[in-house]
């Protein structure tokens, strides 16, 4: 399976210090987090929120379907169900439009609460369908997923059926207001960070390799002792957090909730974003996140620029989505990989060429 | 048959008398007394007709997809979309000649071709990489869903069901009793007792295919054995496309079907793709008996969830997965 490349180098380096492991990266690394940081003094408002803040909300989703999928091998499609029902548990609990279901609690009671919950009802969804493999468990995911898309457009006295939650207001903490621009691409920025790190340093962990473990031989790892079925509903665990995170900003970010976010098409927006951006590596997902909302937002005036339809956006991410798996299975960075690649071959052919002096036999 | 019953006989008890009182229930006048526990019997009736009708209907478009995942391990997503390229097929032709069989046999032909393009084009070049080939019937799902809303936006079809199977049919079945102890009798459109009997027709001849002729014989050595049956000699990829167009026709034809008794509108696809996975997933993946038996259980749920709980008829079909999966979670027929 092409996202099943187990990347040795990491197996290799299992245990360093956060110091030696920045003192490692590159210059991109640097570029793109310098980058970010000073985002808010180059980008207008819109950028900001609208295009980096949502691509990092739904990049955050499409992590924990690539902690899944790229480190345990299981491609779950309730991930954004998880979001989705943080999301409603934030209405719920806390304040919304709907005051006679929501319960009024203080935001510091409530988005714990619906982390947890969401977290546990994406365990308790992992454990059904790990007990199925493979391909299944798309299966079985996508049929948790419309479930719970189906509940919420149909119960009234808890998810207020089709309209869903309105006015749901991020919280005023510490003197400043989260819902405004700036403190919440920079709240948004520091949960994906977090995640980003939470992300590479679980991956390195015993936990980690284990699971890497059972991604590639499960037999084997059964044989030496590891309790597979435990490690894989760990992993559901831990990508459920993540994505109940991410819940939670989404309904921040969105001040209203409805059935609609956790419907088949968003639920598939994720797989298809976390594929394009590349399963093998965590910063994969962010940038799919970030070419997703591009060409959500831009394709109506680009497709018009050209002199097409532009209701026909879906077509244009269908079509790409077919070519990437096509002809890139992993993804974007696959892509950056192989054109890197290349170029330092070329290099190194050039530097050997001039040191032989072009005699070569 | 008798084997099960030696095997399990408290479970045999159980089912004979489960299907005695089900026998008894649409037999019999029903009392005031269970009026007012179950509600009128002609819901009931109903409930009941229609719920096997549309397991007929599920059944139709599920044994093509599971066929497909049994032999070929693709679990093709866009399965729902063939099936409302179908219904929309259906429609147009019904209207250009005026003739449903013709819509049917068009719409069979047609998406079956789709079936065949989509097998030799992508999915024979990318054999045993399942994950892949999910990922590519998901994005030929969204570029088909989008192509369909271009071509016959978002409006409601529905095919012309023909005169020879139009209007009520009178079935022996005493519904209740008038003031003078006159027998009512149920009504029932004819189209949707044909639709049934067409279903069973073609189970049939399925099953007869599958276990009484040489492609029978091949598919189900490639269901159990794919690498060994090509090393047998056989072409394999052959019995696979044949297979795809197989699966990808039937699709067609109950989405000619489907837009008779029902509707055909943009998102029905993914509606009868989440269908036909609960219905693979209850029944057994691969199995035609188990697609039979799931989706006569799925549909029976959906309509008498809509009668006696509206507000989660469709969760009762999630749950129902959902307790196969905790206690067979190969599905109720599956052989392993």
């Amino acid at each position: 399976m092409a996202i099943a490349d187990l990347n040795l180098e990491q197996r290799a380096r299992t245990r360093e210090g956060f110091p030696a492991w920045l003192a490692r990266r590159g210059t991109a690394f640097w570029v793109v987090a310098v980058l970010l940081l000073v985002m808010p003094a180059i980008a207008s408002p819109f950028w900001l929120v609208q295009i980096f803040a949502y691509s990092m909300i739904l990049g955050l989703v499409a992590l924990g379907l690539m902690f899944l999928a790229g480190y345990g091998g299981i491609v779950s499609l309730a991930q954004m169900t998880v979001a989705a029902c943080a999301g409603y548990l934030v209405a719920i609990l806390g304040d919304s439009a709907i005051s006679q279901i929501s319960l009024h609690w203080p935001w510091w009671m409530a988005a714990p609460v619906a982390i947890l919950v969401a977290t546990l009802f994406g365990t308790l969804s992992g454990a059904l369908s790990v007990r199925t493999e493979g391909i299944y468990t798309i299966m079985i995911t996508l049929a948790i997923a419309s479930a719970f898309y189906y509940l919420a457009l149909q119960n009234y006295t808890i998810f207020n059926g089709f309209s869903g939650f309105n006015g749901i207001k991020p919280p005023v903490f510490l003197g400043v207001d989260w819902g405004q621009n700036l403190p919440f691409y920079y709240l948004t920025l520091a949960c994906s960070a977090l995640a980003y790190g939470a992300v590479i340093y679980v991956s390195r962990a015993p936990f980690g390799l284990a699971l890497q473990g059972t991604r590639d031989n499960p037999r084997r790892m059964a044989a030496l002792g590891f309790d597979v079925v435990a490690h894989r509903i760990a992993a559901y665990a831990f990508a459920s957090f993540i994505a109940a995170c991410a819940g939670v900003l989404l309904v921040w970010y969105q001040r209203q909730i409805s059935p609609g976010t956790a419907g088949v098409g968003p639920v598939v927006d994720m797989l298809i974003i976390a594929v394009v951006g590349g399963l093998s590596r965590p910063i994969g997902p962010f940038i799919g996140a970030l070419v997703y909302v591009l060409l959500r937002t831009f394709s109506l005036d680009m497709l018009e620029g050209v002199g097409l339809d532009g209701k026909r956006y879906q077509l244009l991410i269908g079509l790409g989505f077919l070519v990437i798996v096509l002809f890139s299975p992993d993804g974007l960075i696959g892509i950056w990989q192989r054109l890197r690649e290349r170029y330092r071959k070329g290099s190194e052919a050039r530097e050997a060429g001039m040191r032989i002096g072009g005699g070569s036999p | 048959m008798s084997d099960f019953v030696a095997r399990r006989p408290i479970w045999s008890l159980v089912i004979i008398f489960a299907v005695g009182i089900l026998a008894w229930l649409i037999f019999s006048v029903w009392t005031p007394g269970m009026e007012a526990m179950l509600g009128r019997k002609r819901v009931f009736l109903s409930a009941l007709f229609n719920g096997i009708t549309l397991g007929a209907l599920y059944f139709l478009v599920a044994s093509g997809f599971t066929l497909i995942f049994g032999l070929m391990r693709n679990v093709n997503l866009a399965h729902g979309s063939l099936y409302l390229f179908g219904g929309y097929l259906g429609y147009s032709v019904g209207h250009l000649t005026g003739s449903w069989l013709l819509a049917l046999l068009a719409a069979f032909i047609v998406v079956g071709i789709v079936g065949v393009l989509m097998q030799v084009l992508l999915f024979r070049w990318m054999e045993g990489q399942d994950l892949r080939q999910t990922l590519v019937t998901i994005g030929l799902s969204i570029i088909f869903a989008d192509l369909l809303l271009w071509n016959y936006g978002g409006d409601t079809f529905q095919v012309t069901t023909p005169d020879w199977l139009s209007g009520p049919v009178q079935l022996p079945f005493v519904v209740a009793l008038r003031g003078n102890g006159d027998p009512v009798m149920m009504t029932y459109p004819l189209v949707r007792l044909a639709i049934l009997v067409g279903a069973i027709i073609v189970g049939v001849l399925m099953w007869l295919a599958l276990n009484r002729t040489r492609v029978g014989m091949l598919v189900r050595a490639g269901v159990d054995d794919r690498d060994m049956l090509s090393a047998t000699g056989v072409r394999v990829q052959l019995v696979f496309v044949m297979i795809f167009a197989f699966g990808a026709g039937l699709a067609g034809l109950a989405g000619v079907i489907g837009g008779t008794f029902q509707s055909l509108q943009p998102g029905e696809d993914t509606k009868i793709l989440l269908s036909s996975l609960v219905v693979v997933i209850v029944g057994g993946m691969g199995s035609i008996p188990g697609a039979a038996i799931g989706a006569l259980i799925v549909g029976l749920a959906e309509q008498f969830g809509s009668v006696y709980m509206p507000t989660y008829a469709v969760m009762l079909t999630f749950v129902i997965m959902v307790a196969v999966l905790a206690v067979r979670p190969q599905g109720l027929a599956a052989r392993r």
